[in-house]
């Protein structure tokens, strides 16, 4: 399956695109979601939208997350940071990432000439985005899920309630700042 | 922020429509008087784990429904974030509890490609062929429970009959029958013992025949094709639209498997068909699992005649940091020991990056998104769960089915509910 399939130059709103171990990512204007699902549905024929996910990037490089274990330097072993080949991989401080979120559609082409593109929009706390239910039904559930893990809101969603924590949660559960061990103990530290 | 118009998809779709997945009454066709509505589940032996189903009757006919999920929500993807990348691995398996090993396959695949490891040649085979004798599990099981609830209750014995000499060759090969958590980045756990073989070959040898039995069963039984055949259908360009994979798929007349779409292990190297039929309805389902058993076989039994050439060779790449040494080089080499100790408590970095990983588990397609910040542990990992998507076509299948037949509709969808809820 080719992932560079065909250029992606006219999809609207292209902010970049970049093709990491075989995989090709469309960042997109998140304002102009809607244009760039139907260009890539009806143009490009994408007709399967097989996810829809997001990832939250507080905190993301700095020290100590996610067992990170250098500084924002790197490790300064030799003086030149940047420059250390490490034994264990890469240690290096992360690249920065545009804002806080990034939404992730995983496409699929289901004909002859089949082909996978991630469609990216990056989003700002309490920032929208644009439902594409009316484009591929399948985002329904997908949409539902990333607003109740991250809290991210789809524009135009015929139903964009919780789905798989209770409808009473507070909070979103796989945003960074979301403590482990965050239900509150009744009667711990009671006097 | 511009709002996309909620549209009708395109002609002669029956995908409900502003809301894919629930059905609501429509007051031209029912008197809203006469709907009764049900609450069916979350507790149900029917519902293969926990589903909540709310469905609106008129008379014997669903005329509205809405699936309700989320009771086995257990908090994998977030879990997985606080534990190092090779603690990790034990948690897909339990996602999926029935192809636990797809899971653990996918998750494994995606570490391997964020750190660029290259992998014995007997790794790959003995992976693919446990992932076959995981699909002839998983399939049995389906089979068993959905043959129960529509009555036939002696294929739940046959089934898992077989299903425990599968079990059998996994306790023999990983020292537990379910969650093996027999792969590792690089490789396997443990050397393939010397019974595996015949083993294996024995019961790839077996399940034809064992599926032969199951058809004469069921095939002939008038009972079981009049609850079969032309219930819950579902048509190609829905089945895309609703991104069903797998067996679902297969069965709406999409010949698409990605082991042979975009081959993963070596699956470009053996020998397999992929069965298709078109009618689309429960029948069609149940054709594909049964065929997809026997190709399965096949694959199993190709995998074994490889594997035994590869006697003797690696089992594990020979990559110091990931792979742990060897327990015997602990008490020689001091290099080795403080490998060794690096690898257990602060485990190894994987390269800063976000890939996703697609394989063809044994109820479609089983992706796993992976972001990673370069550090011992995972920033993000996401599964994309063939169940969850399954179950988006539940309104769209079970609409105009008899209430008996929901049943019958909502188990041909195969779903797991700890693959859906996660």
């Amino acid at each position: 399956m080719s992932a560079a399939n065909g250029s992606y130059a006219r999809v609207p709103g292209l902010v970049a695109t970049t093709g990491d171990r075989g995989e090709t990512t469309l960042v997109v204007d998140p304002a102009r979601v809607a244009e760039a699902c139907l260009h890539l549905r009806d143009v490009e024929r994408f007709n399967m939208l097989v996810d829809v996910t997001a990832t939250d990037y507080l905190g993301w490089g700095r020290e100590g997350v996610a067992g990170y274990m250098g500084t924002a330097d790197g490790r300064d072993i030799n003086g030149v940071p940047g420059t250390w080949t490490s034994s264990q991989g890469h240690q290096l401080v992360p690249d920065p990432k545009p804002k806080r979120f990034a939404v992730s559609w995983h496409l699929l082409r289901v004909a002859d000439d089949p082909a996978r593109v991630r469609l990216q929009a990056w989003l700002d706390e309490g920032d929208d985005v644009v439902s594409v239910v009316g484009v591929w039904p399948s985002a329904d559930w997908y949409e539902r899920e990333v607003f109740d893990m991250f809290g991210i809101r789809f524009a135009g969603h015929p139903n964009l309630v919780r789905i798989l924590m209770p409808d009473d949660w507070e909070g979103h559960p796989l945003r960074k700042d979301f403590p482990i061990g965050g239900e509150p103990v009744r009667f711990s530290g009671e006097a | 922020m511009s709002v996309l118009p909620a549209t009708r998809l395109y002609e002669g779709t029956r995908i409900p429509s502003p809301c894919p997945t629930i059905l609501v009454v429509d007051p031209a066709k029912h008197r809203l008087e006469d709907i009764l509505t049900v609450n069916f589940g979350p507790n149900h032996p029917s519902t293969h784990g926990v589903l909540r189903l709310i469905v609106d009757l008129d008379g014997e006919r669903v005329a509205g429904i809405s699936a309700v999920i989320g009771y086995l929500h257990t908090g994998f993807e977030k879990t997985m974030e606080q534990k190092t990348w090779w603690k990790a691995i034990t948690y897909p398996e339990r996602i999926d509890y029935l192809s636990f090993q797809s899971n653990e396959l996918v998750f494994v695949l995606a570490i391997e490609k964020l750190l660029a490891l290259e992998t014995p040649e007997k790794e790959t085979w003995m992976r693919m062929c446990l992932a076959e004798l995981n699909r002839i599990h998983s399939h049995l099981v389906w089979l068993g429970t959905s043959a129960l609830e529509i009555g036939a209750i002696s294929m739940f014995w046959y089934a898992f009959r077989e299903r425990d000499m599968i079990l059998d060759l996994f306790e023999m090969v990983t020292g537990v029958r379910m969650h093996t958590r027999y792969f590792q980045a690089g490789g396997l756990a443990e050397d393939i013992p010397e019974g595996f073989y015949a083993g294996a070959r024995a019961a790839a040898k077996r399940m034809p025949h064992a599926v032969d039995e199951y058809e004469s069963l069921l095939d002939r039984n008038k009972i079981w094709l009049e609850r079969t055949k032309g219930i819950g259908p579902l048509s190609a360009d829905d089945a895309i639209a609703l991104g069903q994979t797998g067996p679902m798929l297969r069965a709406s007349g999409v010949d698409w498997d990605l082991r042979k779409v975009s081959p993963y292990l070596a699956y470009d190297e053996v020998e397999f068909d992929v069965p298709t039929y078109t009618e689309g309805d429960v029948y069609a389902r149940y054709k594909v699992h049964m065929d997809e058993m026997r190709q399965s076989a096949r694959i199993v039994t190709q995998c074994v005649e490889r594997l035994e050439e590869l006697r003797g060779k690696a089992w594990i790449a020979d990559d110091r940091k990931v792979v742990l040494p060897p327990r015997e080089e602990l008490h020689t080499s001091m290099e080795s020991l403080i490998h060794h100790f690096k690898l257990v408590t602060e485990g190894y970095r994987v390269p800063e990056g976000e890939v996703y990983v697609a394989i063809e588990s044994a109820r479609g397609e089983q992706g796993c998104y992976v972001v990673s910040d370069g550090g011992t542990k995972p920033w993000r990992v996401h599964f994309r769960a063939p169940s969850f998507a399954a179950l988006q076509a539940t309104a769209t299948c079970i609409q105009d089915t008899a209430i008996a037949d929901m049943v019958a509709v909502a188990a041909s969808l195969d779903p797991v509910m700890g693959d859906v809820d996660r």
